[in-house]
């Protein structure tokens, strides 16, 4: 039972959102797939997903980045003063700046200097934590509401807006009807669901989060279809046979580490600017390693980065607007495996049949035994996750063959 | 673009007679004489004789060669890699260089493609002199070079892999139509065929090879620099490849063509320089020499061989091997079904073109690779032990690639010595530093290593060298059964014939010995029976005595197979 | 130019290894230097008030227990690095190790030695135990133990703050104390010079003597340097590889598991989300790298970081921002790394011709 084209694409979408809707009218957790649940998911999902690019785009041109937290940290920053001195976007401009200050650290300890290029993350990541800290000391003490760890509240904010006609936004000063929060009131299976569901996606948008999004296919676009994106990607899977074809590696690598830093500050940005108003020590949180995982679980493709951080995003989405519904997702688990394991059993895959079916159990067994799941463990989902997706999908991963390994131009040979 | 650009210039016949043409009327002497330009039938005529008297008129009409080098030297740290080199390589011809492992073809070649630059001497193509600062000014003047180690990125696409860095474009937005197109009008004049969208992860080593010379002639290369182009690669595609290169070399490419394979290169090519020590000795055509007279150019005054010596073979089998197979899921077993014994005081030796699973059998009775079947040391069953069980049983390697697979580079030698000895000299779980370095002391003078001292790091050491320690620290663990592979590979004659006394040595001492070699002459110097690997089984079993390498070769290729 | 180069050719490795540490950390002073200058502070100042308030006896004796967890987690990186695995997760090990430590001394009760030891020993155990799932992750599934210390690290975080919540935060006193229950006084490590050195910081000493015994001296050192110098020609001689990195992760958590144990045993004799000091995992990895992975250069660097964070307070009265240290901290790490790449790098050069000299000479002579 081979998929292909539309139908895969059915199965991939559909048959999730139908599985949300009978869990959904079983439980009667209409948080699940509410609107405010997907913004919210939307809202969370950006910064993980900018972060997965920028790692991407490293990893893409041959250079590990595990310091995209510390250029996430400069983002926060430089995106939190910007926006407090000179408004929203100049302040997001001051974050991608700041991001690709982190990238050019990153790119001239391991490019020109040859570093270890974990030392070299792992290091980017103390001192821009340090770093901020200490410019927070100068330029935020002793404003009003800033402090060593914290800026002041910036006074405007990026605009948001509703898609006309879907979402009931405004054109020409003529409210256009709300179609999709029409339908989700409805409460009916699978269409108040999806509607639900893209009416979170097209409602309150904020025009921060539109352009985070559309890093997505601009990535695809210029690595896959491009002449300079071919010469990025080759820098990363054999760097040699490349600069023998007259290709210069080591200017590429700076691009693909300044393109990762100005993702990863963007993304800073989006939490500093974006979603709250002001810049606060620790904002990041450690997605700059959630989007390093998701880049990992989105097998280094911009498609699969979107998908993991979208997964993500939404967990962290459901625990924020409906808490108690975190349990559910258990019952979701365990359908969704029923579900596999009758593929497996058309498939004739005994393994995977008999693998699926103990998944499907011990979901169904944690949904019946449990209440509500303890928030604090519900935090390391992706860190966990990611172990499990490296555990049982190593061998389908496909990382860029040279990541991680310093190319010294004429030595190799 | 490139292509059309490749294939017009690609008529050396015609090129050369239009210059021929232009020459004659700049001089003016015709017209003044009254004679008329020669008819057009006269030039195209030209333009159909057989390449070699094109190629002979050429030189004789002051055409330049393809390429020239003169008196290039290229140093590294501690060596003289080239010195005072120089060859000249007629366009139109495969020209070959031969020389031994480590005499200097590599960097040569390196040399010209602009890899790095050499200390002295200069390059000139088709007559102008040129500097190449990197790969790319190479290719510009026309210079591809298809590596041994094959250059390519295994998740990318072969279309990707082919147009890197030549990337027909619009606006930056690669056009893979258009660069799909003239891959295959490419291949098509190869006379292959080829899935360009198919990653290169999934191709053959033939097929890789093929994009690698695809990638070449689709920057327009006019000369083509092949490095060890058949070791990797199985007769058939090794014909395959000859062909190819034929059709190439009709069209009015240059091929220079690196081997250490005297027959291919007396098959192939039409002149051969060979390089020994660095140095050019000298070239000539096949016609000139014998198999035997260009091996000797290449070795040095007498070729040195190993004087066949009986010894006397006792019954007691000293490692048993019986249908070991190592296989990989979905694939050809690496090694099929391979059984035999050797006995104390016995040498057998492994024939076998590189890769057909010598190196994997080799693994495999260390214990560093899963395989089915058994293997008995002295008798005892250690098919399931461990690489250390199996070393305490009395098993030692000399291995294949001796810097990555038995030294560390960046420590001192006795701390190489020590490895895999460590057990020997510790007590109570500490190293007994003095001793560890007085047994390195004594492995440096017994094996002649040139080295100040013993806290040298291994790096700084010449192969040879480094080669002559691994040996020494094998040999010095007193092995029962001595697995060698290659174990002269790349040291000087004199050290040669020192490991070949201390094998035979620990031989007559009761020692059983697995030669791996791809020297043959070695091989039947040394061996008290050899055997034939080919794709991964052993196809012929045979005395020394009664095997010839021209035997041994047909085996060797598949092109024999005896029953056992 | 050609003349400070022959005085270095001439010079021996450890010496040339030494300046160029030197060099590192005054390049980096320099780069804080105009740092602090472009932000309108005097460096000189700066520098000036750091020195003339470090080198006062107390400072010194604080300089010495900041030292001990540096120490401590920077041999626990350095084991790892020595056989090139990367343990980043010395920071959730350390912290997880804290926690059942600190749960472990508060509950049992033993002599006073005996329950000190008992202490350390869970939490070596505690730190070796999360260790090993990096490990086990490595070598059943192949999994980068870089990315999986780094999950870990966070997996660590939420495991140990709901086993707090839940199981072991002391409610004793109304939910006011954020801790575990305090540990009886035979659990507790007394200080060397009251209120300014703790018994820790020998038992650190003594686990980097350790280190260096085991590492640098024993055979099993000799085969885990090995397999980190090249991994083939280690298991091609024996060493079986899989073996290496279990033992090699389970000591390197081990130690990581003693990092907090000075806070928790000899400074607030419990464990605190607040009151135990995070962030010496990474600090850990700065100082491995300063001290170059060897036992004395890891004292010395430890010593140094901890001379820097004993002037934090001084400076932030003195009108410069305290932050500063950190930063210096982490750019002298930054050069140092570069530095040492640059320095290696030559020195391999001027090994593989001085031999091949040597060679010649030797030739001529005879």
């Amino acid at each position: 039972m081979k998929l292909t084209g539309r139908a895969r694409l059915l199965v991939f979408f559909a048959v999730p959102v139908a599985l949300m809707s009978i869990v959904r009218l079983w439980s009667g957790e209409d948080a699940l797939t509410s609107s405010d649940t997907i913004g919210a998911s939307l809202r969370l999902s950006v910064p993980i997903l900018l972060a997965g690019m920028a790692g991407l785009w490293a990893e893409r041109c041959g250079v590990l980045n595990i310091g995209i937290e510390g250029m996430m940290i400069f983002g926060t920053w430089f995106g939190g003063w910007g926006a407090w001195q000179f408004g929203p976007w100049v302040g997001l401009m001051f974050a991608v700046v700041g991001g690709m200050l982190g990238g050019l650290i990153h790119a001239v300890a391991t490019v020109r200097f040859n570093v270890d290029q974990i030392i070299s993350g792992v290091v980017l990541n103390l001192l821009a934590f340090f770093g901020v800290r200490y410019m927070s000391d100068l330029a935020f003490v002793g404003q009003p509401g800033g402090g060593v760890s914290q800026s002041p509240p910036q006074t405007s904010a990026i605009p948001r807006f509703d898609i006309p006609v879907l979402s009931g936004g405004e054109v020409f000063g003529w409210k256009s009807p709300n179609i999709l929060l029409n339908l989700e009131e409805r409460g009916w299976f699978f269409v108040s669901d999806l509607a639900g569901i893209l009416h979170g996606l097209t409602h309150n948008l904020s025009w921060g989060t539109v352009i985070g999004v559309a890093a997505v296919p601009a990535t695809f676009w210029i690595l896959w279809r491009t002449r300079i994106g071919l010469r990025l990607r080759s820098s990363g899977e054999s760097p040699v046979a490349a600069e023998t074809l007259g290709v210069n590696v080591i200017r590429l690598r700076y691009l693909g580490l300044l393109v990762s830093g100005g993702l990863a500050g963007y993304a800073g940005g989006i939490l500093s600017i974006v979603a709250s108003s002001y810049y606060r020590q620790g904002q990041t949180a450690g997605r700059g390693y959630i989007g390093l995982a998701t880049m990992i679980f989105g097998n280094w493709r911009p498609v699969g980065v979107l998908g993991g951080a979208s997964l993500f995003g939404y967990a962290e989405g459901v625990k924020l607007v409906a808490n108690d519904a975190i349990s559910t997702l258990f019952l979701f688990v365990a359908l969704a495996a029923v579900l596999l394991v009758v593929a497996a059993v058309v498939n004739r895959n005994t393994t995977r049949g008999i693998v699926t079916a103990f998944v499907a159990v011990i979901a169904a067994y944690t949904y019946l035994a449990i209440d509500d799941v303890p928030e604090s463990l519900t935090q390391s989902l992706p860190y966990f996750a990611t172990l499990v997706v490296l555990a049982t999908a190593s061998q389908r991963l496909r990382p860029p063959a040279m990541a991680g390994i310093p190319y010294r131009r004429g030595e190799s040979h | 673009m490139t292509v059309e650009g490749t294939r017009a210039k690609a008529r050396v016949p015609l090129f050369v007679a239009v210059r021929l043409f232009a020459a004659v009327r700049r001089s003016g002497a015709l017209w003044r004489c009254g004679v008329t330009v020669p008819p057009l039938g006269w030039v195209w005529q030209y333009l159909s004789m057989p390449d070699s008297a094109a190629n002979g008129s050429a030189s004789a009409h002051g055409t330049a060669p393809a390429v020239e080098l003169h008196n290039i030297s290229k140093g590294f740290p501690g060596v003289i890699a080239n010195r005072d080199i120089s060859m000249t390589v007629e366009r139109g011809t495969i020209h070959a260089i031969v020389g031994e492992n480590g005499a200097g073809k590599s960097t040569l070649m390196k040399t010209l493609y602009g890899l790095h630059q050499p200390d002295s001497g200069t390059i000139a193509v088709n007559g102008t002199e040129v500097e190449f600062s990197s790969p790319s000014d190479a290719i510009e003047a026309g210079i591809g070079m298809v590596h041994q180690h094959f250059m390519l990125a295994d998740n990318l696409t072969v279309l990707e892999n082919i147009i890197l860095g030549a990337e027909p474009a619009k606006g930056g937005v690669i056009d893979s139509r258009e660069a799909a197109r003239q891959i295959t009008e490419l291949a098509r004049s190869l006379g292959v065929e080829i899935d360009v969208n198919s990653p290169v992860a999934e191709l053959g080593v033939g097929q890789r090879q093929r994009v690698e010379i695809l990638k070449v002639l689709y920057r327009g290369a006019k000369t083509l620099i092949l490095d060890e182009p058949t070791a990797v690669l199985v007769p058939q595609e090794v014909d395959e490849l000859f062909e190819n290169l034929r059709r190439l070399v009709d069209a009015g490419t240059t091929v220079l063509f690196i081997s250490h394979k005297l027959d291919e290169v007396l098959a192939v090519s039409s002149r051969i320089t060979v390089i020994r020590q660095g140095t050019t000795v000298g070239t000539v055509t096949p016609a000139e020499v014998t198999r035997r007279q260009l091996a000797e150019m290449m070795v040095g005054s007498d070729l040195p061989q190993p004087e066949p010596r009986t010894s006397e073979v006792l019954d007691r089998v000293r490692l048993e091997v019986n249908n070991l197979s190592v296989s990989r899921p979905g694939r050809r077993d690496l090694v099929h079904d391979v059984s035999f014994a050797i006995r104390s005081g016995e040498i057998l030796g492994v024939a076998g073109v590189e890769g057909n699973g010598q190196f994997e059998l080799c693994s495999a009775l260390l214990g560093r690779e899963h395989s089915s079947g058994t293997v008995a040391i002295d008798g005892k069953d250690v098919s399931h032990a461990s690489v250390r069980d199996r070393k305490n049983a009395g098993i030692a390697y000399v291995p294949f690639d001796r810097q990555r697979e038995g030294l560390m580079l960046t420590s001192s030698l006795w701390e190489n010595n020590l490895l895999g000895q460590e057990e020997k000299f510790s007590k109570y779980g500490f190293v007994n530093v003095a001793a560890a370095r007085a047994a390195c002391r004594e492995v440096i003078s017994r094996f002649g290593v040139l080295t100040p001292n013993e806290d040298v790091p291994a790096f700084a050491l010449s192969g040879g060298n480094q080669q002559k320690l691994v040996v020494g620290r094998t040999m010095s663990m007193n092995p029962a059964v001595l697995l060698a592979a290659h174990p002269t590979r790349g040291i000087d004659v004199g050290a040669q014939a020192a490991v070949w006394e201390e094998i035979r040595t620990a031989r007559d001492a009761g020692l059983a010995v697995l030669l791996v070699s791809a020297d043959l002459e070695e091989l039947l110097g040394l061996s008290d029976r050899v055997i034939v690997m080919f794709e991964g089984s052993v196809v012929a079993e045979l005395s020394p005595r009664d095997a010839t390498p021209e035997l041994l070769g047909s085996y060797m290729t598949g092109a024999k197979v005896a029953a056992r | 130019m050609t003349s400070k180069r022959n005085v270095i050719d001439t010079l021996p490795r450890p010496v040339v290894t030494l300046l160029s540490s030197l060099v590192a950390v005054l390049l980096a002073l320099a780069i804080c230097g105009v740092l602090l200058l472009v932000t309108g502070k005097d460096p000189l100042a700066a520098y000036r008030t750091i020195l003339e308030t470090g080198l006062t006896g107390n400072k010194l004796l604080e300089m010495l227990k900041r030292s001990t967890p540096l120490m401590l987690s920077a041999s626990a990186v350095a084991i790892g690095f020595k056989m090139n695995l990367f343990n980043i997760g010395v920071e959730g090990q350390y912290l997880f190790a804290a926690l059942i430590a600190a749960e472990f001394a508060s509950r049992i009760s033993a002599p006073p030695v005996l329950h000190v030891l008992l202490t350390l020993m869970v939490a070596s155990a505690a730190g070796a135990f999360w260790a090993s799932i990096a490990a086990m992750l490595k070598i059943t599934r192949g999994i980068n133990e870089v990315i999986s210390t780094i999950m870990l690290n966070f997996i660590s975080l939420s495991v140990m703050q709901w086993l707090f919540d839940n199981y072991m935060r002391d409610d004793s006193d109304g939910g006011l104390r954020v801790t575990t229950t305090e540990i009886a006084p035979s659990g507790q490590v007394p200080d060397i010079v009251d209120g300014r050195l703790n018994g820790m910081w020998l038992v650190a000493l003594f686990v980097v003597f350790c280190y260096w015994l085991i590492v640098f001296r024993s055979k099993f050192g000799f085969r885990l340097r090995s397999s980190g110098l090249n991994s083939t020609a280690a298991q091609t001689s024996g060493i079986a590889a899989n073996r290496m990195i279990v033992v090699a992760m389970l000591l390197s958590g081990a130690i990581a598991g003693l990092v907090a144990m000075q806070s928790v045993v000899g400074e607030e004799y419990a464990y605190g989300p607040q009151a135990t000091p995070t962030g010496f995992g990474f600090a850990g990895i700065a100082v491995a790298l300063l001290g170059r992975n060897h036992p004395i250069g890891i004292v010395v660097a430890a010593m140094l970081f901890g001379f820097l964070d004993s002037t934090s307070a001084v400076l932030q009265l003195s009108g410069i921002p305290n932050s500063i240290v950190k930063v210096i901290q982490a750019v002298v790490v930054i050069t140092v790394v570069i530095v040492n790449e640059a320095t290696s790098r030559y020195m391999n050069r001027r090994t593989a011709e001085q031999t091949a000299a040597a060679l010649r000479t030797d030739k001529v002579g005879a």
